[in-house]
């Protein structure tokens, strides 16, 4: 199962400059988890505390996660998650 | 229909099913035409609204001077209705809004204040401030934090929505001021059990992105989370892809931002289709095409119209 995760220029020094990677999981916390996986450090600039940081959105095919289930988001094969850094407004 | 001004023409506007871009009989798109507003769209109510509250509320005589931070299109309502009820008005916009824009404007006799396009609207809302502290005989609306904007909607634009289509299930409009999805929201919400309102945010490009950080933090007084069911993120790609899809499928010459709410739209009824869930999804048509020739937006491929949209402000 292949999820495309898009990563912002400022969070590809960890995925050795590719805008975009794929990882495996079933839920938005496993996919980071597979994600850290092969590109270690990651996990912490998108996650504290078992929540998403505050300053990070992630979007789920353009959806906000925040307005979904957080970290315990489904996800599924085909999907696409956006990883940006929020701005004005960006986080609820 | 007969109007006695053209003031009183504001909104009942049309709305039109997307029978080639619904999914299925079951899941429908519904498309609110408010570019058939006077001024050719949906900021002719929340203008209209704000001005006559001003002038219940006794802040705006004849001859006053209003100041609005505007990216355009209210702008363009507050330049008609000032022009015809003999107000001054004076306009700050991103010195990167579209040419058509600024011409519009001074068509109808608004004056410009050009503020810096790194900042983008927040900027502009930032020197409209200084301006209306140095000038306290000037009226700001303040479109961000004018309860009449959101009533706007709330009054007009939920209920003609409930008369012409009471099966509604989504409400889909782009987030700016918050004022259509806030009022249209509240409205819906009082009516329909378990109606999904969605915000479909425009996503600049990383280097207009970077530059708002500047002004991180700027929310519109007017936006309430708890209106909002859920929020697109949606790439100038995206929403240029979709302008054209309206055009090409359904016929309909709509600006930039409509893309982006039609994005939100088709993503909410995917999901519906694949729940087996009924859905009569609206979304808003905030303006046509017509301002944004010049963007290059309807030419040449689509990474060619992208690029040239890159650092411009299309919502």
């Amino acid at each position: 199962m292949a999820i495309e995760v898009r990563i912002p220029t400022i969070l590809r020094t960890f995925t050795e400059g590719a805008k975009a990677v794929d990882a495996k999981g079933a839920t938005l916390e496993e996919l980071i988890g597979d994600l850290d996986s092969r590109h270690p450090g990651l996990k912490d600039r998108l996650v504290d505390k078992g929540a998403l940081r505050r300053f990070v959105n992630v979007y789920l095919n353009d959806e906000d996660v925040r307005f979904l289930g957080g970290l315990e988001t489904p996800v599924a094969d085909g999907d696409t998650v956006t990883v940006l850094p929020a701005v004005a407004g960006g986080s609820r | 229909m007969r109007f006695d001004s053209l003031i009183d023409s504001v909104g009942r506007t049309p709305l039109v099913g997307l029978p080639r871009l619904s999914p299925s009989q079951d899941v429908r798109i519904w498309a609110k035409l408010e570019d058939r507003n006077p001024t050719g769209s949906i900021k002719d109510r929340p203008a209209l609204w704000m001005i006559e509250q001003a002038e219940k509320d006794g802040l705006l005589r004849p001859g006053c001077t209003i100041l609005e931070p505007t990216s355009g299109n209210t702008g363009i309502s507050l330049a008609m209705s000032a022009r015809l009820k003999g107000y001054r008005l004076i306009c700050v916009m991103p010195e990167n809004t579209s040419e058509e824009r600024r011409q519009l404007l001074r068509m109808w006799g608004a004056e410009i204040v050009s503020s810096p396009a790194a900042g983008g609207s927040n900027e502009a809302v930032r020197v409209a401030k200084g301006m209306a502290a140095e000038n306290p005989d000037w009226v700001m609306l303040y479109q961000y934090g004018n309860p009449a904007n959101w009533r706007s909607h709330y009054e007009t634009t939920g209920p003609e929505i409930m008369e012409d289509l009471p099966s509604v299930t989504h409400f889909v409009a782009g987030l700016g001021t918050t004022g259509t999805l806030m009022g249209v929201g509240r409205f819906l919400r009082e009516r329909v059990p378990g109606v999904r309102i969605v915000a479909a945010e425009p996503r600049y490009g990383e280097l207009v992105y970077g530059l708002r950080n500047v002004d991180e933090g700027f929310i519109p007084e007017l936006y309430d989370p708890d209106v909002l069911t859920t929020r697109f993120s949606v790439s100038s790609g995206d929403a240029l892809r979709r302008t054209r899809e309206l055009l090409s499928t359904e016929g309909i010459f709509a600006g930039v931002s409509t893309g982006a709410a039609l994005h939100g739209a088709l993503g909410m009824a995917a999901k519906a289709l694949k729940e087996g869930e009924r859905a009569d999804i609206v979304f808003v048509v905030a303006d046509g095409g017509w301002k944004y020739l010049s963007t290059g937006a309807y030419e040449g491929t689509l990474d060619e119209a992208e690029e040239r949209l890159e650092g411009q402000l299309w919502a």
